[in-house]
């Protein structure tokens, strides 16, 4: 089997070899058609976009509703609270997530109206990030509840009330405890974003079926686009591995092990 | 004596030939007539052209022109009985499986185009794939100038996405594209208002329209984008089976069943919902029957 990865520099219209298949990569020169490498990029970029945008949204939604659900029970609006968190993580693990695209795509703009005016890749960053907050704020959960008992008791006797003692106490430590598995978390939403392809964003996954297609040269587009996200996962990686470094406490939490090799 | 001896040269000289000309020359012919089966590949689901009607029994216009054929295939090789088998393809597989043999004959809906004819070959075209626009009947569109601007569904994995592309960049329209991820899917865009018209091959927009909740509430619009032979597919280095499968249609044609085969799958309700496709013979698809004919579909965009 030999590769033709000349098919890169042909146009996505007449199937002719384009005049600068690298240099309009830098912005060098202009293509009067897209190629398919150009193509490539551009997908990469809706991937890495809808990615980026549901982890943001996965980070922010699953720390809140992780936190909700280990508040000590001081009353009916706590136990309020910690009910509305387990609901929610029971809810959005609890379906897959190419149903949950689809309920956000097709179902709930038909009963909201104003959601048939976002556009498909925000109502999937939202699918993607909902889905994704329920296993974060699991681990988040466990992180709090790795703590010892003796944490939260000082804290209380130093009266500090539940904020001050989730913001100063527990959380800083918490939070890290849970970076190796967040790192998984996060490759997880680059990977999920493939679902993307089917409600209409031009993604990845999307260009690798549309593009096949068209030049009966699967092996090439698939190849290509598996290095991408493989590459985009990595790079993830290797940014969480940086904040686990730098947000080290030395003397504290700290893996007796080298830290790179932690997940 | 010595005549005799000659003629008996030449007699065994004829034998070899003979044989040897049938082994190699149709592979095929011979493993139907040694195991008495054929291998049929169909889709599952392209309405009317080749589709299950359940219980794995497989039905449609391409399936019967290709039982016909197989007939006529029977008859020549004097055998009494032949068993079809039915081996369902997918788009991505229905190369492969020819070429390798696990397909003794494809009747879906396969485009003959130059980029497939390296690998497999094609019988002549009994139908002619127009390319139209699906729009809701209330929405006065009428004709593919009044989509600029507007929201145009089409199929991930299929032809009419770059035939768009084509289209904007020629025309210098600018479509909102958004693509389905199957037709099915392209349809309910088309239908929950996320798209303003469905570009697609006219026997699946037809199809499509004849299984909506209210067919009435859609209609096929507008000038042919695109015309593309849909072919049945053979083996490649067997001429003398595309042949014999030529042969046969150029019978069927002959005799006048090709008129009565589209009424029966496009114009009459077919199984299992007995639903009616309703999509009219084509001058395109009336033509290739006049001129029976392999051309790929490179040969019918030069036309125009």
């Amino acid at each position: 089997m030999s590769l033709d990865l000349g098919v890169f520099c042909k146009s996505t219209l007449d199937g002719e070899v384009v005049d600068h298949c690298f240099s309009s990569l830098f912005g060098l020169g202009q293509n009067a058609d897209p190629s398919y490498l150009d193509w490539l990029m551009q997908a990469w970029g809706w991937t890495l976009a809808v990615a980026g945008l549901g982890l943001t949204i996965a980070l922010i939604v699953g720390a809140v509703m992780g936190t909700l659900r280990t508040l000590p029970d001081t009353g009916r609006g706590s136990r309020t609270l910690v009910r509305l968190a387990t609901a929610w993580v029971e809810l959005f693990r609890n379906i897959p997530v190419l149903v949950q695209v689809f309920l956000w795509y097709h179902v709930i703009p038909a009963f909201i109206v104003p959601l048939k005016l976002l556009p498909s890749y925000w109502l999937v960053s939202i699918a993607l990030g909902f889905y994704t907050s329920a296993r974060i704020a699991e681990q988040v959960r466990a992180g709090i509840q790795s703590l010892p008992s003796g944490q939260r008791a000082a804290a209380t006797a130093l009266g500090l009330t539940t904020t001050q003692t989730y913001r100063y106490i527990l959380l800083p430590m918490a939070l890290r405890i849970v970076i190796p598995p967040l790192t998984s978390e996060s490759m997880n939403a680059i990977k999920n974003s493939s679902v993307a392809f089917a409600v209409s964003v031009p993604e990845l996954t999307l260009f690798a079926m549309q593009a096949q297609e068209e030049t009966s040269k699967g092996v090439e587009i698939y190849l290509a686009v598996t290095a991408l996200y493989a590459l985009s996962a990595f790079g993830v990686n290797r940014v969480m591995t940086l904040i686990e470094k730098r947000s080290r406490i030395p003397g504290f939490i700290s893996p007796s092990n080298n830290a790179g090799l932690a997940h | 004596m010595k005549m005799k001896q000659i003629s008996q040269v030449l007699a065994v000289t004829a034998l070899i030939s003979i044989s040897g000309v049938a082994v190699a020359a149709s592979a095929t012919m011979d493993k139907i007539k040694s195991s008495g089966a054929v291998t049929m590949g169909v889709r599952e689901s392209s309405i009317p052209m080749s589709y299950t009607t359940g219980d794995s029994r497989f039905d449609g216009y391409h399936v019967e022109a290709c039982r016909m054929i197989l007939n006529d295939i029977k008859d020549k090789l004097g055998m009494s009985t032949l068993r079809i088998n039915y081996q369902p393809v997918t788009s991505q597989n229905r190369v492969p499986l020819v070429q390798n043999g696990t397909v003794d004959i494809e009747c879906g809906t396969t485009t003959n185009n130059a980029n497939r004819a390296k690998d497999v070959g094609f019988a002549n075209t009994l139908y002619v794939e127009e390319v139209r626009i699906a729009v809701k009947a209330n929405s006065g569109i009428n004709s593919i100038s009044q989509l600029a601007g507007k929201k145009v569904a089409t199929t991930t994995g299929t032809t009419s996405v770059q035939l768009l592309r084509k289209h904007e960049k020629a025309n210098g329209v600018n479509f909102d594209e958004v693509f389905g991820k199957d037709h099915a899917d392209s349809f309910l865009l088309l239908e929950s208002g996320r798209a303003d018209a469905f570009v697609m091959d006219g026997s699946i927009l037809a199809g499509n329209i004849a299984n909506a909740k209210n067919p009435k509430d859609f209609k096929i619009v507008g000038e042919v984008l695109s015309t593309e032979p849909i072919a049945i597919m053979v083996p490649k280095n067997d001429p003398e089976f595309k042949a014999e499968v030529n042969a046969a249609i150029a019978k069927m044609v002959a005799n006048g069943k090709m008129p009565a085969l589209w009424d029966k799958w496009f114009l009459k309700p077919i199984p299992p919902k007995n639903v009616v496709v309703g999509l009219e013979l084509s001058p395109a698809t009336k033509n290739a029957w006049a001129n029976l004919n392999d051309k790929p579909a490179e040969d019918y965009a030069q036309k125009k």
